[in-house]
């Protein structure tokens, strides 16, 4: 290979051409991630557990038997997030709740993977029970954005964000219920793509609100993104809202954006965007014009209403997933000698979930009482009808919707955790995404202030070839290719 | 608009036990939360169906067949209280003398 390239600045898909060519081996690619993991993750914290020996053991494997068995993606090094249960791998979803649990099977998207012969290289920090977005609600402690340490990556999948952008996984998988994957990617300079609700089984992923959930890759390029989701789609046995994707995954290789209709979406790009936001966004989708894009104003009437009809279903149907953690099974329980059993139940749950849990466990079952049912949960699911038909009618006139990715770059730590509301319109852009299950994608636009903003492109259900096509295009008509200071200073 | 009422009887359908300091800052984040939803309101809903998931998917059946399920030992290995292939829990029922 290319003399001293640095292995952190590989992309996935050109790491896999170099073993496939002999040039580079599956131990020393390894080696390299599990390295930087050992010299940054302390300050960083992108990780919760770390499978240094069996990722090692792994892909010494893979160098000695990958030629004859022809694993496609053999011996990648790659980050879980740890709402994926892993088969003796502890699986916390970054909760005292589970701060033990050792699952007795592996999540399909990841035994996909492993069978296309990933190395895993450990379980990724989040918000606790994947409600958050910064990380900041993780019962072990934040993690920190390798672009500036005193500030967020994101979340709630904040620790793939970070371990892609400090060189400390070469990819990474998250899972996004209502922007998990775009927005950490945004806040940390990597791609992130939300598949349409569906495409990728949810079986063993820890349920946070069933009807939004879904998995995806997080990684430096959006071909690697495509590469990653080839093999995570599939129609699941195990999860019967899993559909057969209607398209093969196609790796993008087209770069010019000529004939492709964009539409910015309006209402996502005024108001509550800050001006640093916008002045890189602007600047990227005039670049995407330049590649030949046709860029006009696209409209989603009810995407204000969004973000509140998301704030009753979301959480409606997290207090009825959440109900299983009842100290019976699995999962914590509260010692001492418990009364009776509502007693038992009361006093593991009180210790078990952290604060925004159970705000959310709360909200959830006040939507779903006696008295406000029909007022919240079945007002918000007529929002939904809505927001669904303002996409509908959208994609009449352009072949891809775009907006920023959040409002903000990555803010401090402590910022917004003392107030709930404004933590959750850190999602305000890529929240009407997941109530019409539609996919969307977070490609790095530029910095602002030196830190990463992200543009978002939405595109209609199971499109998403098109999607990534276009994002490929816009990467490349973009031209962003600054990495964290973690991955410079490996540089030597 | 929340009380600490409100919040102190969701807490107890949800099998939460809130210390006594935590209503009064939960009704407050509770109210502002509610207080945003409130803007859907706004909107004229009388005619429009609801949603309640984005694919449309009559019941999925799979084929009867019999088929291996998770061992017994392994179903248990978490249980926070296992006792002859069971899981523990405190006395539900009354002893009848």
């Amino acid at each position: 290979m290319a003399g001293d390239e640095n292995l952190l600045r590989l992309s996935a898909t050109r790491a896999l051409n170099l073993i496939g060519s002999g040039e580079l081996t599956a131990a020393a690619l390894t080696g390299a991630y599990l390295s930087q993991i050992e010299q940054n993750d302390s300050d960083v914290s992108a990780y919760l557990r770390v499978i240094s020996e069996e990722a090692q053991l792994r892909a010494d494997a893979f160098d000695e038997a990958a030629r004859q068995d022809g694993a496609p993606l053999a011996g990648l090094p790659t980050a879980v997030k740890d709402v994926l249960v892993t088969q003796g791998v502890i699986t916390t979803c970054a909760s005292r709740m589970l701060e033990n649990y050792n699952p007795i099977y592996t999540a399909t998207s990841v035994r996909k993977l492993e069978q296309a012969g990933i190395v895993m290289l450990g379980k990724t920090n989040m918000d606790e029970f994947a409600m958050g977005s910064s990380t900041e609600n993780s019962a072990f402690g934040p993690t920190r954005n390798p672009w500036d340490l005193e500030r967020v990556p994101g979340g709630s999948s904040g620790g793939s964000a970070a371990a892609v952008a400090a060189g400390e996984a070469l990819w990474a998988i998250g899972s996004d219920t209502g922007g998990s994957i775009r927005q950490p990617a945004a806040l940390c300079g990597v791609v992130g793509l939300k598949p349409t609700y569906g495409s990728v089984s949810r079986y063993g992923l820890v349920a946070f609100a069933s009807s939004f959930d879904q998995v995806g890759p997080i990684t430096k390029t959006v071909a690697d993104a495509a590469l990653m989701l080839k093999y995570l789609v599939g129609k699941d046995p195990l999860d019967t809202t899993s559909v057969k994707h209607p398209e093969e995954i196609v790796i993008p290789r087209k770069e010019d954006l000529r004939g492709v209709r964009i539409g910015i979406v309006r209402e996502l790009v005024g108001e509550g965007i800050d001006a640093g936001v916008m002045s890189v966004f602007n600047e990227a989708v005039g670049k995407m014009e330049a590649a030949g894009a046709a860029v006009s104003e696209a409209s989603l009437p009810h995407a204000g209403y969004a973000l509140p009809a998301y704030y009753i279903l979301a959480p409606a149907e997290a207090s009825a997933n959440l109900a299983r953690f009842d100290g019976v099974r699995y999962g914590l329980r509260a010692g001492g000698d418990h009364a009776d059993i509502t007693r038992m139940y009361e006093l593991t749950r009180s210790q078990g979930f952290g604060d925004e849990v159970k705000r959310r466990i709360m909200l959830g079952t006040y939507a779903l009482s006696s008295g406000y049912y029909e007022a919240y949960y079945g007002q918000a699911q007529k929002v939904r009808t809505l927001v669904v038909r303002d996409f509908d009618a959208a994609f009449t006139g352009v072949d891809l919707l775009v907006s920023p990715t959040a409002p903000t770059t990555a803010f401090k730590l402590g910022e917004k955790t003392g107030d709930p509301l404004t933590m959750y319109k850190s999602d305000v852009c890529t929240i009407p995404v997941n109530l019409a299950g539609l996919p969307g994608i977070s490609i790095p636009a530029g910095l602002a202030d030196g830190l990463p903003v992200g543009l978002q492109l939405i595109g209609p259900a199971f499109s998403e070839n098109m999607l990534l096509q276009v994002a490929h295009g816009a990467e490349a008509a973009i031209g962003f290719d600054a990495v964290s200071p973690l991955i410079e200073q490996a540089d030597r | 608009m929340i009380s600490d009422d409100d919040v102190m009887y969701v807490a107890r359908l949800a099998r939460l036990r809130l210390e006594h300091g935590e209503l009064a800052r939960y009704a407050g984040q509770l109210s502002s939360i509610i207080g945003h939803i409130d803007k859907i309101s706004e909107l004229d809903l009388k005619d429009v169906e609801p949603t309640s998931h984005v694919i449309k998917l009559a019941s999925v059946f799979r084929d009867d067949e019999v088929r291996p399920s998770v061992p017994q030992e392994l179903a248990l290995a978490n249980g926070p209280e296992v006792e002859d292939g069971a899981f523990k829990v405190p006395q539900i029922l009354e002893a009848e003398e």
